[in-house]
């Protein structure tokens, strides 16, 4: 029997079989943690310093005495000083090679994931991890908000109207060019120290971007759609509410994923200034304390909420513009659920 | 050589009945009125006119087409038509009435697929009635009936994107119906389909246009689809886009495929390719013939 002809993993604008898509996405991950894992594990890769484990003969004097137990110290260093102590024909020190305290091994960071969240906060006024991350949400929540609130209908405007888009376009297109976190002492200012000016740096920093990624993609609309719903009687606002809107509510959303990861990028600067909060604090905090683990869960979270949000909002898209995506279940669902409603005003369809 | 061309009688000869329909459609009143229509446009500088001083009428319950070769101004005459561009002088009237923008009193099918994706194909029938402000139970009911003229009644919950090209036609055919325009504008609404199906969308059409009382005026290219859906064709003239001709169709009514072969069916044809493409066509051919 023939083989069947396979596609090729290298090919212009072609798709990859169902297998080579899993492996391959599989692999994104799987290479940058086997590279990590070597680097962690694997003693002879890097690992530049040495751990001290018995500092040998302490009474001989050199420039390197200094060595105790449990020191990270550079391998010449710990060279130099067993060639002092071999020279004195005294016991030489032992050690193993290590890497600095801010390469964790996998397993420490792992670890760190759960206890993150079990440890209680060191010191006075610091925050417990949960409550670190509760408030970033909460920030990244009201900043974004408040920037779709008046981004997205500002947005539309101008990408409907000539009139609006010269209105604000040029204003907000210089604007653009500031970065965010210069009004940060302004914000601080202005807002006081609490979560509020955190909330005007997210704020500043994506609903300027939004105005114009929101008018582009409304200029994206099918003109013939346009004057299509003309011929049939449509009006200014009708042609907004019952056009423009629905015919780029998909890539709207799609837009919207986006702007939601630029958020994530403007809370770290937005937790810094003023009263440092939120994961932000939590890992200066943690960093300070050398708790590398710490630190990297606390990025691994980031990383992690933000590819969940994003994936969750994918996920309710494939459901939401069924003529796009040609799935119904929504729709079936909510045409069952408007036939079971008492007083359904269309009878029973007839057979 | 042996000419073995058909004896083919005058486009201009009309049978009584043919004589007697065409008698029966001038009396009728007029619908809409173009007089002096001149669209000239300016590109850096460069004046080009699209339109010079077309002048026509459309009757009550009239099929009238228009004809001509790329560039003769009919996507700019129907777009004005319909008062989606403006002419640089002239007016078109609707029952006496000077056109000013788009409005339902005119409906348009165009090439492109116009439905809208995000409504269901009964949402689409169902749109320029909503905005018209009547109440959702009702333009569904209507929605409805005009599927069932159309033929899709099957298709009224499938979304546009479901739908194969001749369909996604009639829905747009039912779309604009269902606000019952005086008068219904088809720019070139068969230009994107295969043959076959263009050939089963003329027969539907016809039938249709046989069972609503609307006039059509329908933009084509193609000679055949002119001369079997029309009464009237106009054939315009390229640079200036201007009416060359207007032709009564001598084909009788109730028009089926087989009347691509009658005499007069062709005799019209060869009339209307002389027009587009010039007679030096057939003079030479005739000459070669002679040699």
């Amino acid at each position: 029997m023939e083989e069947p002809v396979r596609p090729r993993l290298l090919a212009v604008r072609q798709p990859l079989s169902p297998r080579a898509n899993l492996l391959v996405g599989l692999l994104a991950f799987a290479v940058p943690l086997v590279l990590w894992c070597a680097l962690s594990y694997l003693p002879f890769v890097w690992h530049p310093l040495v751990l001290v484990q018995d500092p040998g003969d302490t009474t001989v004097a050199g420039t390197y005495a200094y060595l105790a137990e449990g020191q990270l110290v550079e391998r010449e260093v710990f060279a130099a000083r067993n060639v002092e102590l071999a020279r004195a024909k005294k016991k030489l020190a032992r050690g193993e090679r290590s890497n600095p305290m801010y390469v964790q091994p996998p397993h420490a960071v792992a670890r760190a994931l759960y206890t993150a969240f079990t440890t209680a906060p060191e010191g006075v006024g610091d925050v417990w991890f949960h409550e670190s991350l509760l408030q970033s949400c909460k920030v990244i929540f009201w900043g974004f908000f408040w920037s779709a609130l008046f981004g997205l209908p500002i947005g539309i405007a101008c990408g409907t109207f000539s009139f609006f888009s010269r209105l604000f376009e040029p204003f907000v297109d210089f604007i653009r060019y500031m970065p965010a976190p210069v009004f940060g002492a302004l914000a601080v200012s202005i807002f006081g120290l609490a979560e509020e000016p955190k909330i005007a740096i997210i704020f500043v920093g994506t609903f300027f971007q939004m105005v114009l990624v929101v008018a582009n993609t409304t200029r994206t609309i099918d003109l013939s759609l346009l004057q299509a719903a003309q011929t049939l009687g449509a009006k200014n606002r009708q042609l907004v509410q019952h056009v423009v809107i629905p015919g780029i509510l998909p890539a709207l959303y799609r837009d919207v994923r986006i702007l939601i990861g630029w958020a994530w990028t403007y809370l770290v600067v937005a937790e810094l200034i003023g009263e440092k909060t939120g994961l932000s604090a939590f890992i200066y905090q943690q960093q300070r304390y050398r708790h590398f683990d710490n630190v990297y869960a606390a990025i691994v979270i980031i990383g992690l909420v933000g590819l969940g949000v994003d994936q969750l909002l994918g996920f309710l898209g494939r459901y939401l513009f069924p003529w796009e995506s040609g799935n119904l279940r929504l729709v079936r669902l909510a045409r069952g659920v408007k036939k079971a409603l008492p007083g359904s005003m269309r009878p029973a369809k007839v057979a | 050589m042996a000419d073995d061309r058909l004896e083919l009688p005058s486009y201009l000869e009309h049978t009584p009945e043919v004589r007697e329909r065409i008698e029966a459609l001038r009396a009728r009143p007029v619908v809409m009125s173009v007089e002096g229509l001149t669209r000239e446009f300016d590109a850096n500088g460069v004046r080009t006119t699209a339109l010079a001083r077309v002048s026509f009428e459309v009757h009550q319950r009239e099929f009238i087409s228009v004809i001509g070769p790329s560039g003769c101004g009919k996507s700019t005459l129907i777009r004005i038509l319909a008062g989606l561009d403006y002419p640089t002088s002239g007016v078109v009237r609707l029952d006496g009435l000077a056109v000013q923008g788009p409005g339902a009193d005119r409906g348009m099918v165009f090439q492109s697929y116009t439905l809208f994706p995000w409504l269901t194909v009964k949402r689409n029938v169902m749109f320029g009635l909503k905005m018209k402000g009547i109440a959702t139970a009702s333009a569904e009911r209507q929605a409805l009936d005009w599927l069932e003229i159309v033929g899709l009644t099957d298709a009224a919950d499938k979304y546009p994107g479901q739908l194969s090209g001749g369909m996604k036609q009639r829905a747009a055919i039912a779309r604009a119906l269902a606000n019952q325009p005086r008068i219904l504008l088809m720019d070139e609404p068969f230009g994107a389909l295969d043959a076959q199906t263009r050939c089963s969308m003329q027969a539907h059409l016809l039938k249709i246009w046989d069972a609503v009382d609307v006039t059509v005026l329908f933009i084509t290219h193609d000679l055949e689809e002119a001369v079997y859906l029309s009464d009237r064709i106009i054939v315009l003239g390229a640079n200036p886009g201007r009416i060359v001709e207007i032709i009564d169709v001598p084909v009788a009514r109730p028009r089926a495929p087989d009347q691509f072969l009658s005499g007069h069916f062709l005799a019209t044809k060869q009339r209307l390719e002389e027009l587009i493409h010039g007679p030096q066509m057939f003079q030479s051919r005739a000459r070669t013939h002679a040699a």
